[in-house]
């Protein structure tokens, strides 16, 4: 019923209570079953790639890096494995970021925020504190019971709250160190760092990141989520009706009560739900949601929930999954008395796929073929055309030759067009006419400045294109670049 | 007063603010605590950088903060460390030689970068940013030169001028033949238009070619030689190329030969140090013209 109300109705705002809600701390309970093991599984992959991968060495040859997977920002290079990218390369990082986003959207149309929870930097480092936590301070119960505890602290309190924070505090600072090992030569880096003869700033950054991952992981936990990541707020738009979702299937679980009632009201022929209301599920939450109250923005989707009423459910004698990876349409389709249905395969997954198979492809094709020996041409603008005093007409290009290659190469550079260009390159003397020859070291660039002639009854009426070659004279790798002759 | 905490909305089981609009009651739902601690300090945070750091505007300067810090300070020291990383080389640029610094990629590219910049500041109000002039100023790209296009002529007329008064100035002077009587108009038409001829130009109808030559070779080819070639000893231009400084249509050639023609370039020497001028002349030399 709407009812319009008078603004002067309105009430005043100046005594709304606190501008803050305290936090409801969670104390997630172990839990043991098929998504928990997936979970540790998970996290043992994600972790150790982590902390390990810049130990994983790859001979590129000498002189060269010999880290599989090094950033190395003085140098403006990055290697991964047999790859190596220059900075004008960078849009494979933009390709490989939008790929990264879709294939987010392509698990959010499959099953929902799985990311979340089991991927997630956040989802993974919090599930290692809450592993240390529960096996320092105890399960859910004894943590509740330590923290409501007004007692004068024991010896044996303060022991465990110190060994607690730092063995977290040991893995915070792991995490940075690994994290500036991928920056520099990891076994010396490792090195100067326990010498303290490292550069400062990978102190700072694994100060940074040694704070940052004690405070998320540590405390901020489920905040993080809920409160600073904008994804769960965006993934609502991305989901839909075929989703998978950890869902409360209410279709067999409503209405709850006791495994002893349930039996009575059954022989009685009454709806009963499998749900005893044991809150295992809400007990096991590392949100702290109960997810019988239908799909929250909280909720990112581990399935401990489903592991815990597994549990119950195999205890009461009941089918398990009364929780489980579900849609609202298959709740719907069993209260009709239709079979569940899942489709995997639909339009939304097949675009999603089929964008990240073309970035993908497109991506390897041209990583596959691209040339270890680059030119880039610039024409000169100011000014973009001169007439010399025999009357013919001059074009300047700045002109980058980029040899990507691990040893040096003598380049031979030639023009070509329909105005029969002459080329000269300042600062080199060519041995043949028109064609010098230049050496561009291993792995680096050089600019040279070129200026091209038309003869003057070639000169053309109005701007016509021009193609640079230029060629390594030892293998006969070539590359070429047009750009256009400018007439005056 | 009244208090709204109360007032429990009855599907969420949350208080209400006590606002409604349109019978919607807007839910209670606080931010976090942690939240609102971080808002404060970020609060005191930036009242401590208005203390610790140069920020209020004061009438005649402005609050200087503690510890002295000033990122004007931080930009000298900046400067002083980067001139002294650039010492080396550009010592090398002063000591080495004109071709050697051309044969010589980095030192190429360092006197090119230093010379642009250079250029950019002193050189480009008459000679356009990029040397391209403008008439009466030299197109520095083209092959046309007045004193010399090699390395060292053209650092000579950098460093030293033409007409700037300086002592090994480039001394020479386009005559006002107009203007001081030596030849009467009709000459001058005539004249100007034999130039033109010089470099293949259309010419005026009914015009003397003969008496053209002979004018030509009675005042002219003192400076400008016996075939129009030039001189570069006296900055005489070649009137047989495609190129001219101050216009091949009959007008300004009217004009040029009326009135006379006296450029200055001014001498650089002192203004900037010899490595400058190096750089200078290498930059100048590369952008095409250098012979």
């Amino acid at each position: 019923m709407n009812k319009t109300v008078n603004p002067n109705e309105l009430k005043p705002v100046d005594d709304v209570g606190p501008l803050y809600a305290p936090r409801q701390k969670v104390y997630p309970q172990s839990v043991s079953g098929t998504f928990r093991r997936i979970k540790w599984g998970l996290m043992a992959i994600c972790l150790g790639i982590y902390y390990f991968l810049p130990f994983v060495r790859w001979n590129r040859g000498l002189g060269a890096p010999s880290q599989a997977v090094l950033i190395d920002l003085p140098n403006s290079r990055f290697y991964f494995f047999f790859i190596e990218l220059w900075p004008q390369e960078v849009y494979y990082f933009t390709g490989l970021l939008i790929v990264a986003a879709v294939a987010l959207f392509l698990m959010n149309s499959v099953g929902g925020r799985i990311w979340c929870g089991y991927l997630c930097p956040q989802t993974v480092w919090t599930d290692l504190f809450y592993a240390v936590e529960r096996l320092i301070e105890g399960d859910r119960r004894e943590r509740m019971k330590k923290a409501k505890s007004s007692d004068p602290l024991k010896l044996e309190r303060v022991s465990e709250i110190v060994l607690k924070h730092s063995i977290w505090l040991m893995i915070a600072w792991w995490t940075g160190g690994a994290w500036v090992l991928y920056f520099n030569d990891a076994p010396t880096l490792v090195k100067e760092l326990v010498t303290f003869q490292g550069p400062m700033l990978a102190y700072i950054w694994i100060g940074i990141l040694t704070a940052t991952t004690y405070i998320l992981a540590g405390y901020m936990r489920e905040q993080v989520c809920t409160y600073m990541c904008p994804w769960p707020r965006i993934q609502a738009a991305l989901t839909d009706e075929w989703a998978l979702n950890v869902t409360y299937r209410y279709d067999r679980g409503e209405k709850r009560t006791s495994v002893k009632k349930a039996a009575e009201l059954r022989a009685l022929g009454q709806q009963v739900g499998d749900c005893v209301d044991c809150y295992q599920c809400v007990a096991v939450c590392p949100t702290g949601i109960d997810i019988r109250n239908g799909p929250q923005m909280e909720c990112i989707q581990c399935g401990l929930c489903i592991d815990a009423c597994d549990n119950v459910m195999a205890k009461i004698g009941r089918p398990k999954r009364l929780i489980g990876y579900d849609n609202d349409i298959n709740i719907h389709r069993r209260q009709e008395g239709k079979a569940p249905i899942y489709r995997i395969v639909r339009a939304r997954t097949i675009v999603y796929s089929a964008i990240i198979a073309a970035i993908g492809g497109f991506m390897v094709y041209t990583l596959a073929t691209r040339s270890l020996l680059d030119v880039n041409v610039l024409h000169d603008r100011n000014p973009v055309a001169v007439k010399l005093s025999d009357g013919s007409i001059r074009n300047a290009y700045t002109v980058r030759l980029l040899n990507k290659s691990g040893y040096d190469r003598a380049i031979a550079i030639d023009v070509e067009g329909p105005i029969n260009p002459t080329m000269h390159v300042v600062g080199v003397d060519s041995v043949t006419p028109d064609r010098p020859i230049i050496v561009i070291p291993r792995d680096s660039t050089s600019e040279l400045r070129l200026l091209v002639t038309a003869p003057a009854e070639n000169n053309p009426e109005k701007s016509i294109p021009v193609r640079f070659h230029v060629m390594d004279i030892g293998l006969g790798v070539a590359a070429s670049a047009t750009d256009n002759f400018v007439a005056p | 007063m009244t208090d709204h905490s109360s007032d429990i909305d009855s599907v969420s089981g949350k208080s209400t603010t006590g606002h409604q609009w349109d019978g919607i009651k807007e839910l209670n739902t606080p931010l976090p605590r942690w939240w609102v601690i971080t808002f404060y300090l970020t609060i005191i945070w930036s009242i401590g950088y208005w203390i610790v750091y140069p920020a209020w505007p004061l009438i005649q300067s402005n609050t200087t903060g503690m510890f002295g810090y000033s990122s004007r300070a931080d930009v000298a020291v900046e400067l002083a460390n980067l001139e002294k990383i650039r010492g080396d080389k550009m010592a090398a640029l002063g000591t080495a030689s004109l071709v050697d610094i051309e044969k010589d990629p980095a030192l190429l590219a360092l006197a090119r970068a230093k010379g642009k910049t250079v250029f950019g500041d002193n050189c480009a109000p008459c000679h356009g940013s990029g040397g391209a002039g403008a008439k009466g100023y030299p197109n520095l790209n083209d092959d046309d030169w007045l004193w010399g296009g090699t390395l060292d002529q053209i650092m000579q007329t950098i460093q030293f001028g033409a007409r700037s008064g300086h002592a090994k100035a480039h001394e020479g002077q386009m005559l006002a033949f107009g203007k001081d009587g030596v030849l009467k108009p009709d000459e001058i038409v005539t004249v100007a238009n034999y130039v033109r001829s010089l470099s293949g130009l259309s010419t005026r109808n009914g015009y003397d070619a003969a008496k053209g030559q002979k004018i030509f070779a009675e005042n002219c080819v003192a400076c400008h030689g016996d075939n129009g070639k030039g001189n570069l000893e006296v900055g005489a231009p070649n009137l047989t190329d495609k190129i001219s400084l101050y216009g091949t249509d009959e007008a300004s050639l009217i004009e040029t030969i009326s009135q006379g023609r006296a450029g200055v370039m001014p001498a650089w020497e002192g203004r900037l140090d010899p490595a400058t001028i190096k750089a200078m002349a290498v930059y100048v030399h590369s952008l095409g013209g250098g012979k």
